[in-house]
């Protein structure tokens, strides 16, 4: 679905991505992991081309990203940052109806999807004509990813989704969201640092450091034939609550 | 109070008229900062290395004093709504431009990226991210720039374009309380109030801000229209300085005299010969020998009611000085009856717009009539003082008196110009300090003598019956005697453009109102 090939990305003081090249297949999750500065978000970014490469390229079921305008790219394309990302002045029925607002969709159609998607995320209907600061970090967290999924893009980018919660609620919150069916179908590339999440709801993790990814593959992969030092101390420095 | 109270009473629809030019002129230059301001502070959020320069120019614009302002305005604009416009709209523009930039600067970088990473538009993350969030920083700044300009626009009343201004001024210039008070109240109440009204806006949900921000920007044309629906105007316009249309010698003795109804504009004294010169008024006030008459060629009405009271000049000197030397009155007097109106102006003109020097004009003038002689060589023991007050007119005529004197005396002359106004020149008389003055015979009867107004009704404002009156009185009171007058006389006087008056046939005040009574 997504492939990304000889990417490189260098900013003026230094590289911050370096000849990276993944395949994320057809309704895979793919966990890009590792510390702030390694890179990971970077690439992230450059699939939706909130940032351009240097070089390298990306292509989204076959077709360069760079063949299409942005924007029309990015609304084919979820995005979920830390927070939900909401605009303050939207309600949450205004912020799921945003994409497909921008696309154009009829009234009914945005109104019948919007329940649908409160209805699976079990967001109580009360919520709709509520402001963000008026929810709780949980309830945002969950409207940032109906906004998302709102037009059932092929493909949703999640930059650190759960980043803002506390540890107990991101659990629940990651758990509640990744079962939804609307997810299993669809192409996910995560952004984390948290060792804990990634083995959770990955079906494969892209460690990287330095811009360059040391180890790609599935969990278990990872946990026992890691390729080096650190990636078994990356994989190992987490807290003993694996089977929480 | 009650003579406050009385006053607005009396000039309520002057009052409702100049309140609603001001708020026209207050929301005509707001909605044109706004029109400028908001794209500017959009482009600069957009290109960073701009805004330095952007915000650093409306800021320099912003510590410029508003009558300087309006003084580097009127070469460019004229007088009237233009420069008043012009200054309010740039005091506006500061807060206007840099709260909008500051309100977008300051929307959360996460946001604008969401906003980006969803697939809007780079148009779209503008008008429906930042501004909407960016709005009530925005209206903070429209609120700031508002005040600024309710209080700025009194000004406007400096160069004729109206406004609450006017009663502020000429309550300054007549040190008439009740008259500054019904302006400057008001302007205060409207600075209060519209910030009140804008804060109340600002105090709304995001969603009503909204809608507030559109009614506010469908309500400022419509507040605008204000200013031009005072306008109203008559077949000729006139524009008075704020001291001659309240003193009781000035317009409303016109009005009492000839019965003459105008809707002046006020104007400040030095800008009008300017305003008539471009044709934004027709008819303005002024001095009669003011040299600006013959460099803009002003005809001045004839003044043939004797409305103004006159202001004949004669020398004013103290008896015992004609004692000492009794030939002094006769050497003065040479001079009398040999300065008409016109020769007078052309005199004053010669020194303030051809630059001559006032010993040059003078020396030339005493030429022309035969009374020059040069300084009689030898000894000069005795000495008299002359005064004068600060103004071209009265440096002249010192000049004049000066080389009058050394000529056919042998006296030595002190010269003390620059006697500020009338009332130190004529208590340094009094005094001894200096033994004569040019002085004229409505400013010794309505500033020296102050007669009670029942005198004053039975005077005839004629020429020959006021200097009678104040020459008995001056020997009577304070021993100071008038020698026979110069020949001018200064009086406040109506003036229009030449070729205009020539055209409509106004010779006259009379004239005058019989043209505006013919519709």
């Amino acid at each position: 679905m997504i492939e990304i090939r000889n990417l490189t990305k260098q900013f003026a003081t230094h590289t911050a991505v370096f000849d990276l090249s993944i395949n994320v297949a057809k309704g895979e999750t793919l966990v890009l992991l590792g510390t702030s500065g390694c890179g990971k978000t970077t690439t992230l970014k450059m699939i939706n081309r909130l940032i351009e490469p240097t070089s390298g390229s990306i292509s989204l079921g076959g077709v360069d990203v760079r063949k299409q305008p942005a924007f029309e790219l990015r609304r084919r394309i979820g995005y979920v940052i830390q927070d939900g990302g909401l605009f303050p002045h939207y309600t949450v029925a205004e912020a799921i109806a945003t994409v497909p607002n921008l696309l154009g969709w009829q009234p009914e159609t945005i109104q019948e999807r919007i329940r649908e998607l409160i209805d699976k995320l079990r967001l109580p209907q009360t919520l709709l004509s509520r402001y963000p600061a008026e929810l709780s970090g949980g309830q945002r967290q969950r409207v940032g990813l109906a906004r998302a999924l709102a037009v059932r893009p092929p493909v949703v980018l999640m930059d650190e989704p759960f980043g803002a919660l506390d540890p107990f609620t991101r659990r629940q919150v990651r758990r509640e969201l990744f079962g939804l069916n609307e997810l299993r179908e669809t192409t996910v590339v995560l952004v984390t640092h948290d060792v804990n999440e990634a083995l959770e709801l990955a079906d494969r993790i892209a460690l990287m450091d330095a811009g360059q990814i040391v180890q790609i593959g599935t969990p278990d992969t990872l946990l026992k034939s890691p390729v080096s030092d650190f990636v078994r101390d990356f994989m190992d420095d987490k807290p003993h609550r694996l089977h929480d | 109070m009650t003579d406050f109270v009385t006053f607005v009473r009396e000039h309520a629809d002057k009052l409702l008229e100049q309140t609603l030019t001001h708020i026209g002129l207050t929301a005509v230059s707001l909605f044109l900062a706004l029109l400028l301001g908001v794209p500017l502070g959009i482009l600069i959020s957009r290109r960073s290395r701009l805004a330095g320069s952007v915000l650093g120019i409306a800021g320099v614009l912003q510590t410029v004093p508003s009558v300087a302002l309006l003084g580097f305005l009127i070469p460019v604009l004229g007088i009237g709504v233009g420069p008043a416009l012009m200054a309010l709209f740039l005091y506006a523009l500061l807060p206007i431009i840099r709260n909008t930039y500051v309100g977008i600067k300051e929307v959360d970088a996460s946001v604008k990226e969401a906003a980006r990473g969803i697939g809007m538009t780079d148009g779209q993350v503008l008008t429906k991210v930042e501004l909407p969030l960016a709005l009530p920083v925005i209206f903070a700044g429209v609120r700031t720039a508002t005040v600024i300009n309710v209080g700025v626009a009194t000004l406007a009343a400096y160069v004729a374009a109206g406004g609450l201004g006017e009663f502020i001024f000429s309550g300054i210039a007549l040190s008439n309380v009740n008259m500054m008070l019904s302006g400057a109240i008001p302007a205060a109440l409207l600075a209060v109030g519209f910030d009140a009204a804008l804060a109340r806006l600002q105090r709304l949900s995001v969603r009503k801000l909204r809608v507030g921000a559109l009614v506010f920007v469908l309500l400022v044309p419509f507040l605008s229209a204000f200013y031009w629906l005072s306008g109203q105007q008559d077949k000729l316009v006139a524009g008075f300085a704020h001291e001659f249309y309240g003193r009781a010698d000035g317009y409303p003795g016109l009005q009492k005299t000839y019965g003459l109804t105008l809707r002046p504009r006020l104007i400040d004294q030095n800008l009008m010969y300017e305003a008539i010169h471009r044709g934004q008024v027709d008819i303005i006030s002024g001095y009669s020998t003011d040299g600006r008459i013959k460099a803009y060629d002003l005809l001045v009405l004839t003044d043939n009611r004797y409305a103004f009271p006159p202001y004949d000049a004669a020398p004013v000197i103290r008896q015992t000085t004609l004692n000492r030397f009794p030939a002094l009155g006769q050497i003065l007097n040479r001079l009398a009856g040999q300065l008409t109106d016109s020769v007078m102006t052309a005199l004053n003109y010669q020194v303030d717009y051809q630059k001559q020097s006032t010993e040059a004009v003078a020396r030339n003038f005493l030429n022309q009539i035969g009374l020059f002689k040069p300084p009689q060589p030898g000894e000069r023991d005795e000495t008299v003082v002359m005064g004068s007050k600060v103004f071209t007119e009265q440096y002249i005529l010192a000049e004049m008196y000066r080389q009058l004197i050394e000529g056919h005396t042998q006296l030595r002359v002190v010269t003390k110009t620059g006697l500020g106004g009338t009332q130190i020149c004529f208590d340094a008389l009094r005094t001894g300090a200096i033994d004569f003055y040019p002085e004229y015979t409505g400013t010794g009867l309505l500033v020296v003598l102050q007669p009670s107004a029942s005198v004053l009704d039975h005077l005839p404002m004629q020429s020959d019956t006021i200097y009678q009156y104040v020459r008995q009185q001056f020997q009577q009171q304070y021993q100071l005697d008038w020698l026979r007058p110069l020949g001018f006389n200064n009086s406040y006087c109506l003036m229009m453009r030449r070729e205009q008056a020539n055209q409509l046939g106004i010779k006259t005040i009379e004239d005058l109102v019989d043209y505006l009574a013919n519709k």
